[in-house]
């Protein structure tokens, strides 16, 4: 487990634009908390006070991600969470679907990784801004991550925001980053049952995605298994079958964006 | 793999009411963790003696209440005790469920000195 996860200590965490270098980058190698004055004098006459909090543990993430979900809101920004295992092709889907629809949307992505620029500046290539988030140590990306890349980003309105999580099925489930979608991607290399395995991630998203089906003849991976498996701890997900890499499937994709775009809340505030 | 940053979470809220109160640490902790939570029982253990170090939850005891999940059956309304994400109703087999409790993750109450 990732002892000296720093997912909450800004301190640990780096946010830079695509195409900047990552100079400075310092990990966080140990946890800082705030040290406490705590002066224990044997004179002191001690009152105990019970308090009844009652309060979630995740509580702050959950407001900062409702202040982000504000910011959407006013800005009429779609925002979509892509969550999957490392490998499940996250970066070459975005690299595709950014090329492919640049006439029609204004994108923005926000990378999530514990090292490197190299997503971000994939994206960049593109002609797509983009930030990296990387994590040190963490092993998801939390709401207040994502409001510091979006002052970062500044992005415009009317846009779509990519955000792609740090690879990995299981941390991510649990923080809500004000996204209006969650999507979870899958690979035909990975096993079917792997919704089986990781239920809370398919439970969370709204939108399965099954990439890299063009190797459907050379694996053993049962599409229709998967998304029984699937649909075990989420009745309500929807699927699309696509590859990023030779583009089958991908109007489905396409036009699955297109409804959400058109279903976005009607909120824009100037 | 998250539980530190669930422990860090607790520690937040914690010197946020030792400071309102002004106390200066806290005594005894009380959690709420629903078996469903996401939180593996052993990483949060070991989190915790990592994330609370220097902070007011140091010495602190801690009591977690384990809730036991329980869902309803959306199709025949059936409750019963669910143990997996993805477990059907026992009566009718049907996946679609609502949770009633289990996926509980809070601190109910403090002790503050």
């Amino acid at each position: 487990m990732c002892s000296t996860c720093g997912c909450s200590q800004p301190g640990g965490v780096t946010i830079t634009r695509a195409g900047e270098s990552l100079s400075g980058f310092t990990p966080l190698n140990e946890i800082k908390l705030s040290p406490l004055v705590q002066h224990h004098h044997p004179g002191d006459a001690h009152t105990s006070r019970v308090i009844e909090l009652e309060q979630d543990i995740l509580s702050k993430n959950n407001q900062q991600a409702s202040h982000n979900r504000d910011h959407f809101r006013q800005q009429h920004i779609v925002a979509f969470n892509l969550v999957s295992s490392p490998g499940s092709g996250k970066t070459s889907l975005l690299e595709r679907t950014l090329i492919d629809l640049h006439s029609q949307y204004k994108f923005y992505v926000i990378e999530g990784d514990q090292q490197t620029m190299n997503d971000a500046n994939r994206i960049a290539r593109t002609g797509v801004e983009a930030v990296q988030v990387n994590t040190g140590k963490g092993c998801h990306l939390d709401a207040a991550m994502i409001h510091r890349a979006l002052h970062e980003l500044n992005p415009q309105d009317d846009a779509i925001l990519f955000i792609e999580n740090v690879g990995n099925l299981v941390c991510p489930a649990l923080f809500d980053l004000g996204e209006h979608s969650r999507i979870a991607i899958i690979s035909v290399t990975e096993g079917d049952d792997k919704p089986l395995k990781y239920p809370d991630m398919f439970a969370s998203s709204q939108l399965c995605i099954i990439n890299k089906i063009d190797l459907l003849p050379y694996v053993n991976f049962n599409v229709d298994r998967a998304k029984e498996y699937a649909r075990r701890a989420n009745p309500q997900l929807e699927f699309i079958d696509l590859s990023a890499t030779t583009g089958q499937g991908r109007d489905s994709w396409y036009q699955w964006l297109q409804r959400q775009m058109a279903t976005r809340e009607p909120e824009l505030v100037h | 793999m998250h539980e530190l940053s669930i422990v860090l979470s607790i520690v937040d809220l914690a010197e946020e009411q030792v400071r309102k109160n002004n106390a200066q640490r806290v005594e005894n902790i009380e959690l709420d963790i629903g078996s469903m939570a996401g939180v593996e029982w052993d990483a949060l253990d070991f989190a915790w003696t990592a994330g609370v170090k220097n902070s007011v939850l140091e010495n602190a005891q801690r009591q977690v209440n384990r809730i036991t999940a329980r869902a309803r059956c959306l199709q025949c309304q059936h409750e019963f005790e669910i143990t997996q994400p993805f477990e059907p109703c026992p009566a009718c087999h049907d996946y679609l469920v609502e949770y009633i409790q289990g996926k509980e993750l809070r601190v109910k109450s403090l002790t503050v000195s």
